[in-house]
């Protein structure tokens, strides 16, 4: 099989330039290859970090219990009690959760938080707010909200309010001012704005409220529990299975992302559908050149074909002869494409530093050992019907005996 | 002496009903080993399919023959390729040379192809044989920088390389000039005298044929003579 090597070597290099324009037709189709993987990568990874980087990846709500009958002992309903527009179920025993959650492998950041609706007046001004109670420390563990501040700062002090930039310029609020927040229970706290923050996020911007646990506890009358549970990932793709995990540990209802996203996972897979589908064009093309300049090359070589097989060369040897040189071909390429590929997304932002109105092509995911694995399988496959044509030829009508 | 090649009733017939030629017509033919052969007719008289049958490269339509007492007809492509690298040398009219590789590759071919690679006794004896064929500053030649004659002489270096019993000639001399004719038929005539290698020789050039122990005459696709 050394000699066999040796002869399909010989046989690429003695025609260099020939080989040199199929070996490079092969690279910009693992080119090709790896641009897309990197693109298609690259672009599910920055629609997933701007639509659900800044979100919860797994939520814990606590479970909202069924309207309470008042039930006459002859079993007709004599009251029912009405549930209530605002969410009001709590998390009672969430503290004794949270440092077991915190152990789960992938747990970046566990978030406790009371939420519930409010309103914000200044003045004669008055505009309807989501309220969010989280613990001072951590109000960046969910939305990376001090990468968002632009005035103050995003620590929830006590007394303390964070609002986005929207709401602030509509109450004509600047640091330092004060301000009423009343909660859907109708209670009032009077806050000082601690900061802005701008996410790009309209209705974020424009109604959202920070504030500390405590004042939420106060505004919501709920001196313990909480009423959900945010949980941030390390990869935000392991949500449904560490989603599962806790729900495991704990018995809480623990509630993936991707559970009211499928609309978004539809759209990203349909995006890699589409990935799919040009890599594999761009494989069909390697496959098609590779078997053309191998059907052309046996066709040009068959009276040496037919030599070698007189002087004892079993079928066998010469099929090895022509699939090494297709795999020759497909490695060279491989490698020769993928370190184009590779040099070509180098200057390239990070996928960290992925920013609006720049191509997300991420670089780690330009699958290059794959890439060139499968143009060593494609060129191989496409130089057995060259290889088992070159087997077939007949010697004595080659060497024209 | 030993028989070398025993063939019987030999047919060959290309193509079939109002198309077919029949070439070979029964012919019987009986080799002993170190014989040095002339095979003499006018051209389609079914030399050339003769040497290509006995070569193993083609199957005979009927008839038999026997090589070293093994079956030839009964045998498969696997196994009369196996044999042909072993026991069969060809020299062709025009030297059918492995271009792109120098003139020790292309002797050293049909051993390599057998060992799967160039073993150093492969290529000291492929070196040997080129030194005999008086192309010594040779060697490492590319094939397309030889003339003629010296590639004719890499081509019967190459017959030899396994050591054959038998070697077959087709028109060996009849590209090349008298000088070179002489010379490879010289070559021929010393290994056949020292090694006792068998040769068939197919030939028009009568010189050629009287340099020979024993000339065959073939017309119509059967021996006269």
């Amino acid at each position: 099989m050394l000699y066999g090597l040796k002869i399909a070597t010989r046989y690429l290099t003695a025609n260099k330039g020939q080989t040199a324009l199929l070996v490079t037709g092969v690279a910009v189709g693992v080119f090709i290859f790896i641009f897309m993987s990197a693109l298609i990568g690259g672009l599910a990874e920055f629609i997933l970090a701007r639509t659900v980087g800044d979100l919860s990846h797994i939520t814990i709500e606590a479970e909202t219990e069924d309207p309470a009958l008042l039930v006459a002992s002859e079993g007709h309903v004599l009251a029912v009690t009405e549930r209530g527009r605002t969410r009001d179920a709590t998390l009672a025993e969430a503290a004794t959760w949270l440092p077991l959650i915190e152990t789960v492998a992938g747990v970046k950041a566990v978030s406790p938080e009371i939420t519930g609706a409010g309103f914000l007046t200044r003045g004669a001004q008055v505009a309807q707010v989501s309220v969010v109670g989280v613990e001072a420390g951590r109000e960046s563990a969910i939305l990376d909200l001090a990468s968002y501040m632009v005035e103050g700062e995003e620590r929830v002090g006590s007394g303390v309010i964070v609002l986005g930039r929207d709401l602030a310029d509509d109450l004509a609020l600047s640091i330092g001012q004060a301000l009423h927040l009343e909660s859907s229970k109708g209670i009032t706290a009077n806050l000082t704005l601690g900061g802005i923050f701008e996410t790009g996020n309209g209705s974020m911007d424009s109604a959202r409220a920070f504030v500390s646990l405590s004042t939420a506890r106060t505004l919501f009358s709920m001196p313990q529990g909480v009423t959900q549970i945010e949980i941030k990932l390390d990869d935000l793709n392991a949500a449904d299975a560490t989603a599962l995990r806790i729900q495991s540990l704990t018995g809480l209802n623990a509630v993936p992302w991707t559970d009211d996203a499928e609309q978004l996972m539809e759209a990203l897979d349909a995006q890699a559908q589409t990935g799919y589908f040009l890599k594999a064009f761009a494989l069909i093309t390697i496959v098609i050149g590779v078997a053309s300049a191998l059907l052309l090359s046996t066709y040009r070589r068959r009276p040496e074909i037919g030599i070698m097989r007189a002087m004892g060369a079993g079928r066998g040897f010469v099929v090895f002869v022509f699939v090494t040189q297709g795999a020759l071909i497909g490695l060279l390429g491989g490698i020769m494409g993928a370190g184009l590929g590779y040099l070509a997304l180098l200057p390239f932002p990070t996928r960290e530093a992925f920013r609006p109105g720049t191509l997300p092509l991420d670089i780690t995911q330009g699958s290059y050992g794959l890439a060139i694995t499968l143009t060593v399988i494609a060129a191989i496959l496409a130089s057995i019907l060259p290889a088992r044509s070159a087997a077939r030829v007949d010697p004595v009508t080659a060497i024209g005996q | 002496m030993t028989t070398l090649l025993e063939v019987r009733d030999l047919f060959k017939t290309y193509g079939a009903g109002d198309t077919a030629t029949r070439v070979l017509r029964g012919l019987s033919l009986h080799l002993e080993e170190g014989e040095l052969a002339a095979l003499l007719g006018p051209s389609g008289s079914g030399k050339s399919t003769l040497l290509t049958i006995l070569g193993t490269l083609m199957k005979p339509t009927s008839g038999s023959y026997t090589m070293l007492g093994q079956d030839m007809i009964a045998a498969n492509d696997a196994e009369l390729t196996e044999f042909r690298n072993a026991h069969i040398g060809f020299v062709f009219q025009f030297h059918n040379l492995l271009p792109d590789f120098t003139a020790l590759e292309n002797v050293v071919f049909p051993s390599a192809v057998r060992a799967g690679r160039e073993t150093p006794a492969a290529r000291a004896r492929g070196r040997d044989l080129l030194k005999r064929m008086g192309l010594a500053d040779r060697i490492d030649y590319p094939t397309a920088n030889l003339s003629g004659g010296q590639k004719q002489r890499v081509a019967v270096a190459r017959a030899l390389m396994n050591s054959p019993e038998l070697v077959l000639a087709d028109e060996p001399t009849g590209n090349l000039d008298r000088a070179s004719a002489t010379q490879v038929m010289e070559l021929l005539s010393e290994i056949n005298r020292e090694e006792g290698t068998t040769f068939l020789i197919s030939t028009h050039d009568e010189k050629i044929a009287a340099a020979c122990q024993r000339q065959i005459v073939v017309v119509d696709g059967n021996v006269t003579g």
